[in-house]
């Protein structure tokens, strides 16, 4: 699939030339990319080079100093506070960090989106709730607080809330992180499940090589804010791109830079 | 950089937090209505604004009014007029003390655990999290919180002065032997309900609104880093002490001062 073909499969979520910085460090300098609808596709790419970023645009957190971020066809920066909350509503999102509310225990933070926006029966949400967590493997541990969870525990628990709402586009910051090979197996199963059999379109922010050649159905590298490399895993393990070998097969050498801009070694520790 | 320039960049950061400041106020506000509709969150910061202050607040109003009786009483002594103990410490109590002291107990002991639980939840993107949810962070977690600390203070206030008042009598009747009857007769008979009390209650809702904002607005303007909660929990004491203090001689002269 080539990035023509992209633009013309109808795209949910697509970013043309966008550029952002934060305070004069540009973090992406005009990228393009197109989510298309219900399919898994995937942002990598070195730590800190913008992919949650990435993910904070879509969802209107940050605001592109320039190029569009278009979401079911509407201008994201474009839209007011009501607009942007309607939109929000059909998006779910992992953060990186689970982001779980401290103050109320597992069950309520996955209730919590339901309480907010639908007018459900107590027994009713609690049906959904009690799914929810039974599909990431947690539903025993749904009278815990946040406190009480590991981190991989946590993650899983914020990806039974993101997806309380039945949303049209979900968006899943590091979902493998910290989990053991099992769950991993299981997250990622869930992951396409929950794709296919919702029609889902997912946005997948990850570094982990198998797993992501194993779900996705198209792949974007970005590294030093751009684009240097995209295909479906099948297109990219044959590349013979030397960022995206890099890349792929985890070399350590290469072109991609692995350090946050500095200046030189030697002259930096002869100073 | 040079100190004119320095000057100048204090100058232009603190003007621009103190617009900050304000259209947060603005918008908290108009958030505040609709915190009628949902009570049970209301009731929950009112349980750990209001009802977790009361022990420090009551103990140190006992305290206070003790002290205001065994002071008091000394000096009135000297002139024959012991019997006006009880105007004494009510006076002071009710126009001063009760809401000042209630404000700067406020801010350390609610006002600083209001500032690091926001600051807290942005630390741990909590906050962004509740916006990514289409759920507004000034409607759920803010203006609770302002609300029940608005409500909180002068009814802290109050009791602060009614123990203080109590201390007195202990010390003043039970200790130094006054009394009894005169001590609250006196104070009955020179103690205003709009002069002295409802001067006093209006310092402490003046009071609790400043409070009450400088701890939300610290919370959520906080840098969200360790570091950051830490040093905004300190302004939201400082700079409490310094606005009620402030406000306090400026309503004083408005109010007792004949200006
Ligand atoms: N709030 C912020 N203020 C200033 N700079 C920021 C801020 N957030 C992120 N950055 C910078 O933007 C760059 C991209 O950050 P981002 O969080 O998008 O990286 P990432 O690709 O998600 O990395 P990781 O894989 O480690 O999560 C980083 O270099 C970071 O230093
Ligand atoms: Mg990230």
């Amino acid at each position: 699939m080539t990035t023509q073909s992209l633009e013309t499969a109808e795209a949910l979520v697509e970013l043309r030339q966008v550029s952002f910085g934060f305070g004069g460090r540009k973090v992406l300098d005009g990228v393009d990319l197109f989510f298309p609808r219900g399919k898994i596709t995937t942002i990598m790419g070195p730590s800190g080079t913008g992919k949650t970023t990435t993910l904070r645009l879509i969802t209107g957190q940050l605001r592109p100093d320039a190029g569009v971020v278009r979401v079911a066809g509407q201008e994201v920066s474009a839209l007011d506070h009501a607009g942007l909350f309607r939109l929000r509503k059909r998006m779910g999102m992992m953060f990186q960090s689970g982001a779980l509310f401290a103050d109320l225990d597992v069950f309520e933070n996955v209730a919590f989106p339901l309480r907010a926006h639908t007018d459900l029966p107590e027994s009713m949400i609690r049906d959904v709730v009690l799914m929810k967590l039974e599909a990431v493997g947690l539903r025993g541990a749904s009278r815990l607080m946040p406190a009480a969870l590991s981190a991989g525990m946590a993650r899983r628990v914020a990806l039974a809330r993101a997806v309380a709402l039945d949303p049209m586009l979900m968006m899943y910051d590091e979902p493998f992180t910290g989990q053991d090979p099992i769950t991993v197996g299981r997250v990622m199963k869930l992951i396409r499940e929950l794709n296919d059999n919702l029609g889902l379109t997912s946005i997948l922010v990850s570094h982990d090589v198998k797993e992501i050649m194993a779900i996705s159905d198209f792949v974007y590298i970005i590294s030093q804010g751009r684009v240097i490399g995209q295909g479906s895993p099948a297109q990219l393990q044959r590349s013979d791109s030397p960022w995206i070998r890099q890349f792929i097969r985890g070399e350590r050498e290469g072109p991609a830079a692995f350090h946050y801009p500095a200046p030189d070694y030697v002259e930096d520790l002869l100073a | 950089m040079n100190p004119v320039r320095r000057l100048g960049r204090a100058g232009l950061n603190f003007f621009e937090r103190l617009g900050r400041g304000h259209l947060f106020l603005l918008r908290v506000l108009l958030n505040v209505p609709g915190q009628f509709l949902q009570l049970r969150l209301l009731a929950t910061q009112l349980y750990s604004v209001g009802v977790l202050s009361l022990l420090i607040i009551g103990v140190s109003g006992l305290t206070v009014g003790m002290v205001l009786g065994l002071q008091g009483y000394y000096t009135l002594v000297d002139f024959g007029a012991e019997e006006s103990l009880g105007q004494m410490v009510a006076l002071s109590l009710v126009r001063e003390l009760g809401p000042v002291l209630t404000a700067l107990l406020f801010a350390g002991r609610a006002g600083s655990a209001l500032t690091a639980e926001i600051g807290l939840m942005k630390v741990t993107e909590q906050l962004p999290a509740m916006e990514m949810m289409a759920v507004d962070p000034y409607r759920r977690v803010v203006a609770p919180r302002f609300l029940a600390g608005l409500i909180s203070l002068p009814l802290l206030a109050a009791v602060f002065s009614a123990i203080g008042v109590l201390g007195g009598y202990f010390v003043g009747v039970g200790l130094l032997g006054i009394d009894g009857g005169a001590f609250w007769s006196q104070m009955q008979s020179k103690v205003d309900f709009y002069d002295d009390i409802a001067n006093g209650v209006v310092k402490s809702v003046v009071f609790g609104f400043v409070a009450t904002w400088i701890a939300v607005f610290e919370g959520y303007d906080a840098v969200p880093t360790t570091e950051g909660v830490s040093r905004a929990t300190t302004r939201t004491v400082v700079h409490t002490a310094f606005a009620v203090l402030g406000l306090d001689f400026i309503l004083t002269a408005l109010m007792f001062g004949g200006i």
